[in-house]
């Protein structure tokens, strides 16, 4: 087994470094600081990064640095790719053809800047700034800079990660779980201690239950999934929820291999378990718990053997599962996006969150930590939305009728809304995207024709990013060149450490995201943008934001990089915070909810207009929602689980990684494999009811269970046609073809696209292109605008 | 004489050894320093383990590899050690590295 002390104690200092952070190792310069994008990542991982002659060389992990020890995932290890890449934009760009064709005409920074800010200050103008919709990718370390563009530059309220409907990416466990427990929670893997697997304070979970992901490939936000290995390690057992047979699963005291969509079924039935066999945490629920009566009701007939027929699960293991999680001294639930890319979005968070609960897992050492961003530099969300005019601000584009939007717990503006306005020009019509580091028709565009129609038609489009992206082609009008993680003078939390990245090369005239959003800030609202260069803007989010008394960090920028860049938060790492008065705001002891507890009933669903209690839905189309269409659909498509290689669709331009994974794959299990006659290395059509489809790799594999098909996400073809029809063949293996917009779970939350109808059949030479599709027919099936696609089986 | 042990129960198959080591030794396409196996996933029907799963990955070592004798004799871990993200990775004197082995879970020692 790994000993953490061990393996500190043999790291050989001055073979590495005492705690400089920059010196010379024989032609190199080496530099230490953290990663965050791009390229893409979740996390922020310290490196060691070695230059040669201003230019970036090679990158390895700095053992010191305890946020990964030093263990690098493949993408960082190839950076150098990445950066030195000669496909990477290197000028502003001003589109000369039409859009779609490609060509582009070589500009300043000043010219770009020029025609922006005179576009911008014209829109806003005649159409009010609310038309102008501001859009970001995830995890690109543009969360707090891009929000702040779009309320103090563009002075609008449209800000989204755009493509998407029903927040289906983390934000549902977000507000579910500050809505129940007052705060978010994750998984402690000892993360919050700088001291790690070392600290007193902590213990190791005696179960680990994975959930709805595969954190090792995902590391989704800012967790690292082998922190959960080196647990195992230590004797962690494991519980596996999965659709997939995960490394997790093999290793698993239990696997279990639900029908895609149907994990609240699931996780009422373990509650049913736990509550009938009264294996409940007494003192946590009698103190610290509120509606355990209601709760206790809602799940009295959800037993395993009504579960086992909804969710395919075998009802003696969901009874073995829940004892095992129940009785287990401490247990911590690693929950994933499965949890919001189903249409009961909501009730299954309520679902495992109140798992956690009942059975005294919250907030304790090796469960579930209640977690803030470090030093509460991360305010919120929508930074800088004060200065936006109230009647302006009035206008943002969210659902009608929605609680959730209603209370202000999201920021963002809705994606279903703001394609809406694109589709039918209601409330407003949509003159501006602003688009940085977003590759929306590649990755996040639900559905990828559709979105591409709307897009195509918006009168001005500017994109940020370092590569040429399938969403450039086909709307941009101005492109420009963003610069690579160790290019920028950054900071960001997310949780803890605080984190600070310090630039180390240029390339051509690519410029920050911090750069690009303050030069133009300046130059349009100049009385939002008082600062004169990245760092002090960047100081300025780690100590000010304009919040009240600012965050609780006084450090500048400098100091935070001079350190080595991090700085650990004692917050975070301080276990049982309800008992200590650290939760609400008034300093007493309890939860910052309503009721001052954790609430199995919950006030703020309730206020949302969402059942207060765990519910589930069935998936729109399914074995049991649209049984005819099963008939002659009958496998499930689930989708979007990662690979090591790629964070979404970036990273398909590195060699190393497309040496590992060179094409899009399909899961098939053998058997179904048998049925469909197909076989490793068949390219075949996925498509569903409405004639969608889109063509992957097949990988025969019990990694699915029989039934099941899982495609992968993201992919586009830069070594492809960058002009239409082609577009780097984003259309070709593009899942999200078959995706659909404006169709959600309660509250307008969660999306059902890991559990669709599919049939597979093998590609043939000639067979018509989805981009051919879309050239010519805009779409796959026709729809009216503004409405969604007609249920096959309504 | 040195070596490598991998504990490899635990290796989760993430290739951050073989791209660590492809960057250390300058390899191209195809080439590797070390380089990862993989068995299963297949579940058992037949024996002892009837009804469980297999599914494991071992890296092994090529021709190519030089033990990283430049890092090591500066006081460094090998490239691929150091990157090992499921910490089932450990280099050192092939006698000491034996002593590692703990007959619970799966180890194999590499050598050159
Ligand atoms: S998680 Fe991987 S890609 Fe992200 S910063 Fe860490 S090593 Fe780099
Ligand atoms: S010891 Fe060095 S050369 Fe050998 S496999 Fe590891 S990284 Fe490659
Ligand atoms: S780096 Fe470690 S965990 Fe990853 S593949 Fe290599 S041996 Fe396995």
């Amino acid at each position: 087994m790994a000993d953490y002390k061990e393996f500190l104690d043999s790291i050989d200092r001055k073979a590495y470094h005492e705690g400089e952070i920059e010196w010379t190792e024989g032609e190199y310069t080496v530099t230490r600081t953290t990663h965050w994008s791009p390229p893409g990542c979740h996390n922020g991982c310290g490196v060691l990064l070695y230059t040669k002659d201003g230019k970036l060389e090679k990158v390895e992990g700095d053992p010191l640095n305890s946020v990964a020890s030093g263990k690098l995932c493949m993408r960082c290890l190839a950076m150098p790719e990445a950066v030195n890449h000669p496909d990477r934009l290197k000028y502003p760009l001003r589109r000369v053809g039409e859009r779609g064709e490609n060509t582009w005409e070589r500009i300043s920074w000043d010219e770009a800047y020029d025609e922006i800010t005179e576009k911008v200050l014209n829109i806003k103008k005649e159409f009010g700034s609310e038309s102008i919709v501001v859009v970001h990718g995830t995890g690109r370390n543009i969360g707090w800079q891009v929000p702040y563009f779009a309320s103090a530059c563009m002075e609008t309220p449209n800000v989204s990660t755009f493509g998407f409907n029903g927040f289906a990416c983390y934000l549902p466990r977000m507000i579910g779980t500050t809505a129940k427990f007052g705060d978010m929670c994750l998984v402690d893997a000892s993360q919050a201690h700088e001291d790690r697997y070392a600290n007193e304070d902590w213990e190791r979970p005696e179960v680990v239950v994975i959930w709805g992901n595969e954190p090792i490939k995902s590391n989704a936000d800012a967790f690292l999934g082998h922190w959960l290995v080196l647990c195992h390690q230590m004797g962690t057992k494991i519980v596996s929820v999965d659709p997939r047979l995960t490394w997790w699963g093999v290793r698993a005291d239990y696997w279990l291999p639900i029908r895609p969509g149907t994990d609240a079924v699931l996780a009422m039935a373990m509650l049913n378990v736990i509550t009938t066999e009264d294996l409940i945490d007494h003192d946590f629920v009698e103190l610290w718990c509120y509606g355990y009566e209601a709760l206790v009701e809602r799940v009295a007939d959800k037993t395993p053997e009504w579960a086992a027929e909804v969710c395919g699960v075998n009802s003696e293991d969901i009874r073995g599962a829940a004892r095992l999680i129940a009785n287990a001294k401490n247990c911590a639930i690693q929950w994933g996006l499965a949890f919001e890319q189903q249409i009961a979005a909501l009730g299954v968070t309520e679902a495992v969150a109140d798992i956690m609960a009942i059975t005294g897992n919250i907030d304790n050492p090796g469960g579930n930590m209640l977690a803030r961003c470090a030093f509460l530099i991360e305010k919120r969300y929508g930074l800088g939305d004060h200065l936006i005019d109230p009647e302006v601000y009035a206008r943002k584009l969210i659902p009608s009728v929605s609680g959730i939007n209603e209370s202000q717990i999201v920021s963002c503006a809705d994606s279903d809304s703001i394609l809406y306005a694109m589709e039918t020009g209601e409330p407003y019509s949509v003159q501006m995207f602003w688009i940085q580091s977003s590759n929306a028709l590649s990755c996040p565009g639900m559905d990828a024709p559709r979105v591409y129609q709307a897009m195509r038609k918006i009168p001005f489009v500017v994109v940020v990013d370092p590569f040429m992206t399938p969403t450039a082609v086909a709307c941009a009008d101005i492109v420009l060149p963003a610069a690579m993680s160790c290019e920028r003078n950054s900071v960001r939390t997310w949780w803890t450490p605080v984190r600070s990245m310090k630039k180390v090369s240029e390339y051509y005239e690519a410029r920050s995201d911090e750069q690009i959003v303050l030069d133009l800030g300046k130059r349009i609202k100049p009385e939002n943008w008082p600062w004169e260069t990245d760092e002090d803007f960047c100081t300025w989010y780690l100590t000010d934001q304009c919040a009240p008394n600012g965050t609780l960090y006084d450090k500048d920028f400098k100091t935070l990089v001079e350190q080595g860049g991090t700085e650990y938060w004692d917050w975070d790492a301080t276990y049982r915070k309800y008992e200590k008065g650290m939760l609400r705001p008034d300093g007493s002891v309890g939860f910052n909810t309503p009721t001052g507890r954790v609430e199995l009933w919950s006030y703020g669903f309730d206020s949302w207009g969402v059942d207060p209690l765990p519910f589930h839905i069935e998936p729109p189309e399914s074995p049991v929602s649209t049984p005819k269409t099963y008939e002659s659909f009958p496998l499930i498509l689930s989708g979007g689980g990662r690979s090591f290689e790629f964070f979404h669709s970036e990273h398909r331009q590195l060699p190393s990684m497309r040496e590992f994974h060179p094409d899009p794959l399909i899961m098939v299990h053998p058997d179904d494999a048998k049925t469909y006659n197909v076989s490793n290395d068949t390219w075949v059509w996925v498509e569903n009811s409405r004639g969608a489809r889109f063509k992957q790799k097949v990988l025969v594999t019990e990694q699915t269970k029989p039934g099941v098909v899982h495609a992968e996400h993201g992919w586009w073809f830069p070594e492809q046609e960058g002009a239409e029809p082609n577009l780097f063949g984003t259309f070709t293996s593009n899942l999200n073809n078959m995706t659909e917009a404006y169709r959600t779970g309660q509250g307008g939350i969660g999306s059902a696209i890991k559990s669709m109808l599919c049939k597979i059949y093998p590609v043939h030479e000639g067979d018509i292109l989805p981009g051919d599709v879309v050239a010519t027919k805009g779409t796959f099936h026709e729809y009216a605008p503004g409405q969604p696609y007609p249920l096959i089986e309504e | 004489m040195k070596g490598i042990l991998i504990n490899y129960e635990y290796c989760t198959g993430c290739h951050s050894c073989e791209v660590a080591c492809k960057k250390q030794l300058g390899l191209a396409k195809g080439e590797f320093g070390i380089k990862l196996t993989e068995t299963g996933p297949f579940k058992y029907e037949t024996g002892d383990e009837a009804g469980k799963w297999e599914w494991f990955f071992l890296p092994v070592l090529t021709k190519a590899c030089d033990m990283c004798e430049d890092r090591v004799t500066k006081g460094k871990m090998p490239m691929c050690v150091q990157h090992c993200q499921a910490w089932c990775m450990y280099h050192g004197e092939v006698e000491d590295l034996v002593k590692k082995m703990d007959g619970n879970t799966r180890f194999a020692l590499l050598t050159r």
